[in-house]
Order: structure tokens, then C-alpha cells, then sequence
């Protein structure tokens, strides 16, 4: 019994494809993929660019749809839901980090992290509570007023990680997340992901051609070619 | 908070919002300014009454009529009141100067258009000086006169130096009612023409009929026409509606025209507003997508994108509107001769706001549908 919450996995994925139509050209992307992903771990995806690694990520977090191949993700089949049904499963269970943050500009830092929550029943008041916890984990509080123009890119890449876990999804998925940063502000925001992971037990899924990102990771799987090679 | 996001977008590139603000606003007082003009063309015609008639000479207004008729015209059946009188064409000062002036006989002319409100005592004084005359409230007001002044004009029909004494001021008694207008007693030229011209004496420009039922119009015109068969002058009669519409049928093509180009101008400006949030909601792809990632649905970037294409719009045509009084009343004060009334009536203030409405509702409905329609991964790849 001692080890099984351990080996839960949170993400099951079998004989994944997909490829893109250029004119009449087939162009497989991902082929026949087939891995799974424990829950509480921080898996790295590596692979040079154009393997596939950000549609694989995009697959996993249920905004693209595959050719052939099931992704299972907290029990539920996510490449059997609709769109609209995507699109609530998304609000609820995943985080999303991406490289160039993405950010609403007119909106403030605390703005930004609340966006999630509009899309919740949460009132006003359980709100702001919420956005001050989230902006508290990434130690931004005293920025919450500030525009993303006016905060360096590591410390808006801290507010996007922050609008990440306001909803407290299960899993956050990351394309390159120091992608865009200096090393000091990569650390700072690889030693947030690994907090999240430990502290409080996200599943995190981060595609990276950075080795000293990778090394953070429990995990780390190789594309090449659309193929998993390890 | 989508409120929020909307506003802030609106004003996200500050040089762009305002150009469209200003080119909606400059749109929507073109609109305003051409619907107020054919709105108040047709309303003139409308409100030139029915139970009104007129009597001219068949062959053309230039040609006048004997004063003897009125007693011929009075005789027919449904003829309540006739007055009658002659369109002078004096000049004030220069043609710059420009206003109508009659001569009427003053006391069944006053009776026949109750919507010269003149006050009782000045009525009076008008009625008993030969050379008395009335003036509408704007024309006096544009040319500073007061009662008891000297008005002294041009003959350019009936030659000479002609003199009036300011007698009364009268108000219009709708807000259309036209307050430039200038009227003496046609006893005062008929005397002159006879002293000076006689064979121009006894001669009147048309004769207005009131009728006693204006379901009669059409007889009682038919009747007057057939009295004066075969006579020297053979007469015209018809509704002062119809006297007026065919005064001014090359207007009406006119008017048709000017229309057309009030919503060509509004056609316009929503292609350029289209263009413009096309643009912006290009650069926008990435935020829509990412709105999308995070659980929006496209009904939210629907809100987002029309919202924000409407709050500029509307801006713009409230814009337009402020600007649309105070131009309305330069051009009444300005161009007073050609437009004594120039008021905005609330249909074209509400006009205009649809107008404006539809511009940014039309202008966000490509933009919308691109950003409501564009896979999510496609979006995201944009912002690198
Ligand atoms: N919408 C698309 N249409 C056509 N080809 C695409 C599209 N999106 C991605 N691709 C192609 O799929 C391959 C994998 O892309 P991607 O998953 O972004 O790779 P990575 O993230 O590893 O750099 C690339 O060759 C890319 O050109
Ligand atoms: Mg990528």
C-alpha cells in the first residue's frame, strides 16, 4: 500500500499522431507516441526545434486535437471531449506557462491573475483572496498594480506563473518558460516550478532545449523527429 | 472586468482611437447635418397646409392676376377667407441682405396664417399704418431692428426707393415656422403702382384661399378654375402643399440625392472602421488565444472584440452629435437666408446613434469571427 498514491498516473497517453496538411504533403509531426506521467512529477520535454515537442504539450493540455491515439488525464479522455467541453476541462484542471508569458497588456498584474477566475462561481471577495495567495507564492503582492510593461520579463513570467495556479489546476504545462529570460531570472522561475511541485504537489510538464532547465526535472523524454526516443 | 479589458483596449493605441473617434464624429455630423436639412425640407412641405389654397396665374407665377377676381373667388362654394398679395423681391441694403418679402392684405393674410403669432397692440398698429410693416423674430433680430424703425428697400419688380415703418414682430408658432419673412400692406404698393405704372395697379400675384373643409380642397380648386375658363387670365388653384412642392420639385431630386450621400457617408466611414479593427484585431490574435486557452469561449472574445469596436464608434457618433448643435446653429444664424430654420430633431439625434451603433457592430464582425474561429495553437504560434 506504501507506494501507490506515488505511482497514481495523472496523465496516460497511447499511440499518439498527428501530422500537418502543406498543400498536398503529409507532414507527420508526432507519431505514434505512447508514455505516461505520474502524478506530483516534473517532467521535462526536450528535442531540437520543429520535434513536435510544443504540439505534443498542446495535446496534453487539450488545445489541439490529435489525427489517431487517446490521451487520458485524470481519468478523463480528453481526445473524446468537444471543443466547449475542452474549454471548461481547461479552465479547471490546466496551468498555462508560456514563453513569452502572455499577459494581457491593459491589464494589471492582479487583473491578469484573476482573468482565470471570471470563468469560475468565486465571488468578488473570494477572489481577491485568491489572486493575493497566487501573487503571494511567486512574491510579486507588492506589484499587483503594475502593468506587464512595467515589470521585467522574469517578473512577468512570476504573474503568468501566478495566473497559472490561481484556479489550482492539477497540472501546469510550460513551453519554454526561461526561454526568453537571463539565467538569473530563469533560476528564479525554475526554483518557483520546483516549489509548486513540492510544496504543493502540481504535476508540471515543461518543454525546454535548455539543459540546465531540464536538470530540474524528474523526468526527462526525448523527442526527435515527431518520435519519442527516451 | 471584461469592461475593464474592453476600455483599456479601445485606448490601447491612443493616435488610432482618436483618428477614429475623429473620423466617426466627422461622419456622424455630415449625417446629422444632411438628415436635419431633408428631414426639415420634407416637413415644410408637410406642414404647408392642406386646407390652404393658392391661386396663380395659369400660365406662369410670373404673370399676375386682376384684384377684380376676389370677389368671383369668394362667391364659390367651400371658400371660407381669401386674402391676397404679390412677391415684392425689395432688397435691404444689398442681395447679401437677403429675405421673402410680400404684400399682403394684412388683416385677412394674418387671419389666414394664425401661425404669425403677432402681439394684439402691434396687430393693431400693422393693420392701421399704410406703410406699416412685419417682420419675423430672426430677421429682426439679424438685422437689429426694433419697432418704429425706418426699413427702407429696393424695388427690383416695382422700381424705386420703398419705405416701411416696423409695425410688429411676429413669432412663429411651431419651431418651424419660418421667422425671416417680411410683409406690408399690398394697399401701399397698389396705390404707388397707380400713381406711378397704372397699368400694373390692380394686379395681384396669387390669391390664398382658406376652404371651409379640407376634404373640399380638390372641388373648391376645380370650381375657382373653372370661373376664370376662357378669361383673360385663367388661374391655377391648388393646395399651397402642392404650390410648395411644385415651387421646389427640382429640390426634391435634390433631396433624394443628398440622402443617398448622408448614408454614403456612413458607408464609408464603417468600411475604414472595419479596415482599422481588422488591424488591430490581428496584432490581437495571440490575446484572443490565449484568452481561449485559459477557457474563454468565443462568445467572450465576441464581447471583447464588438465591445471594443462599438465603445469607439459610439464615442465617435457622441462626438458627432455634441458638434452637430452647434453647427446647426451656426449655419441658422450664417446662413440664415437659405436655412431660417436649421434645428436637430431628436429622431436624427437617435439616427445617428444607431448610425454610429452600426459602424462599430459592423466593423467587428470580421475581425470577430476571425478571432473567435482561429485554433488555439495557430494563435499561440503568433507571438514569436
Ligand atoms: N499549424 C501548422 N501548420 C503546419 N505545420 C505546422 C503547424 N504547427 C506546427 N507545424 C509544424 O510541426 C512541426 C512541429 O512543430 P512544434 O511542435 O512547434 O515543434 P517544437 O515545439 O519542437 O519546435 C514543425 O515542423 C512545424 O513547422
Ligand atoms: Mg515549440
Amino acid at each position: 500500500m506504501e507506494d501507490t498514491s506515488q505511482k497514481t498516473f495523472i496523465v496516460e497517453i497511447a499511440n499518439l499522431s498527428k501530422s500537418y496538411r502543406r498543400g498536398s504533403q503529409i507532414i507527420p509531426v508526432l507519431q505514434d507516441i505512447t508514455f505516461d506521467i505520474t502524478e506530483g512529477e516534473f517532467l521535462a520535454l526536450m528535442g531540437p526545434s520543429g520535434s513536435g515537442k510544443s504540439t505534443l504539450l498542446n495535446l496534453i493540455a487539450g488545445i489541439d486535437k490529435a489525427d489517431t491515439g487517446t490521451i487520458r488525464v485524470g481519468g478523463v479522455s480528453i481526445t473524446t471531449l468537444s471543443e466547449a467541453e475542452l474549454a471548461g476541462w481547461r479552465a479547471a484542471n490546466v496551468g498555462f506557462i508560456f514563453q513569452f508569458y502572455n499577459l494581457m497588456p491593459v491589464l494589471t498584474a492582479y487583473e491578469n491573475v484573476e482573468l482565470p477566475l471570471l470563468l469560475t462561481s468565486l465571488s468578488r471577495k473570494e477572489r481577491r483572496e485568491h489572486v493575493e495567495l497566487a501573487l503571494n507564492v511567486v512574491n510579486l503582492a507588492d506589484r499587483m498594480d503594475h502593468f506587464p510593461s512595467q515589470l521585467s520579463g522574469g517578473q512577468q513570467q512570476r504573474v503568468a506563473i501566478a495566473r497559472a495556479v490561481v484556479t489550482d489546476p492539477a497540472i501546469l504545462v510550460a513551453d519554454e518558460p526561461t526561454g526568453d529570460l537571463d539565467r538569473v531570472s530563469a533560476e528564479e522561475i525554475l526554483q518557483l516550478m520546483d516549489r509548486l511541485v513540492h510544496e504543493f504537489g502540481k504535476t508540471i510538464i515543461m518543454v525546454t532545449h535548455d539543459a540546465r532547465a531540464a536538470g530540474k526535472a524528474h523526468v526527462i523524454k526525448h523527442l526527435e523527429k515527431g518520435v519519442l526516443t527516451g | 472586468m471584461l469592461i475593464k479589458l474592453i476600455i483599456r483596449n479601445a485606448f490601447r493605441h491612443k493616435l488610432r482611437s482618436i483618428l477614429t473617434v475623429i473620423g466617426v464624429a466627422i461622419a456622424i455630423l455630415a449625417f446629422g447635418l444632411l438628415r436635419t436639412l431633408v428631414g426639415l425640407w420634407y416637413l415644410g412641405v408637410e406642414q404647408s397646409s392642406a386646407t390652404r389654397l393658392v391661386t396663380r396665374n395659369a400660365i406662369s407665377l410670373v404673370f399676375s392676376l386682376p384684384i377684380s377676381y376676389k370677389d368671383r373667388i369668394r362667391q364659390v362654394p367651400g371658400v371660407k377667407q381669401i386674402s391676397w398679395g404679390n412677391w415684392f423681391g425689395g432688397i435691404y441694403i444689398d442681395e447679401k441682405h437677403f429675405f421673402p418679402n410680400f404684400a399682403v392684405e394684412p388683416r385677412s393674410y394674418l387671419e389666414l396664417y394664425p401661425e404669425f403669432v403677432l402681439p394684439p397692440d402691434q396687430k393693431d398698429a400693422f393693420i392701421h399704418d399704410r406703410k406699416g410693416a412685419v417682420a419675423g423674430r430672426k430677421l429682426v433680430a439679424k438685422n437689429g431692428w426694433k419697432v418704429g424703425d425706418l426699413i427702407t428697400l429696393r424695388g427690383t419688380i416695382f422700381p424705386g426707393q420703398w419705405e416701411f415703418i416696423l409695425r410688429g414682430i411676429y413669432r412663429g408658432a411651431q419651431k418651424s415656422t419660418d421667422e425671416t419673412q417680411f410683409f406690408f400692406h399690398w394697399d401701399y404698393l397698389n396705390e404707388t403702382m397707380r400713381k406711378t405704372v397704372p397699368r400694373r395697379a390692380d394686379q395681384v400675384g396669387f390669391y390664398m384661399i382658406g376652404v371651409t373643409n379640407p376634404d373640399l380642397a380638390a372641388e373648391v380648386s376645380t370650381a375657382i378654375d373653372k370661373t376664370f375658363k376662357n378669361s383673360l387670365a385663367e388661374t391655377l388653384t391648388e393646395t399651397e402643399r402642392a404650390f410648395q412642392m411644385g415651387f421646389v420639385s427640382m429640390t426634391e431630386a435634390i433631396m433624394i440625392a443628398i440622402q443617398i450621400v448622408s448614408y454614403v457617408v456612413i458607408v464609408i466611414i464603417m468600411v475604414v472602421a472595419a479596415n482599422t479593427m481588422a488591424m488591430t484585431a490581428r496584432e490581437r490574435i495571440a490575446e484572443y488565444a490565449t484568452m481561449k486557452t485559459l477557457g474563454f469561449g468565443a462568445r467572450h472574445i465576441a464581447v471583447t472584440i464588438f465591445g471594443e469596436s462599438v465603445v469607439i464608434a459610439v464615442i465617435g457618433g457622441v462626438v458627432g452629435i455634441l458638434l452637430t448643435f452647434p453647427a446647426a446653429h451656426w449655419i441658422e444664424t450664417e446662413l440664415s437666408q437659405f436655412f431660417p430654420v436649421f434645428s436637430v430633431s431628436p429622431v436624427t439625434i437617435y439616427l445617428d446613434l444607431l448610425a454610429a451603433f452600426t459602424v462599430g457592430f459592423i466593423a467587428a464582425i470580421f475581425p470577430t469571427w476571425r478571432g473567435a474561429t482561429i485554433r488555439i495553437a495557430d494563435g499561440l504560434r503568433r507571438i514569436g
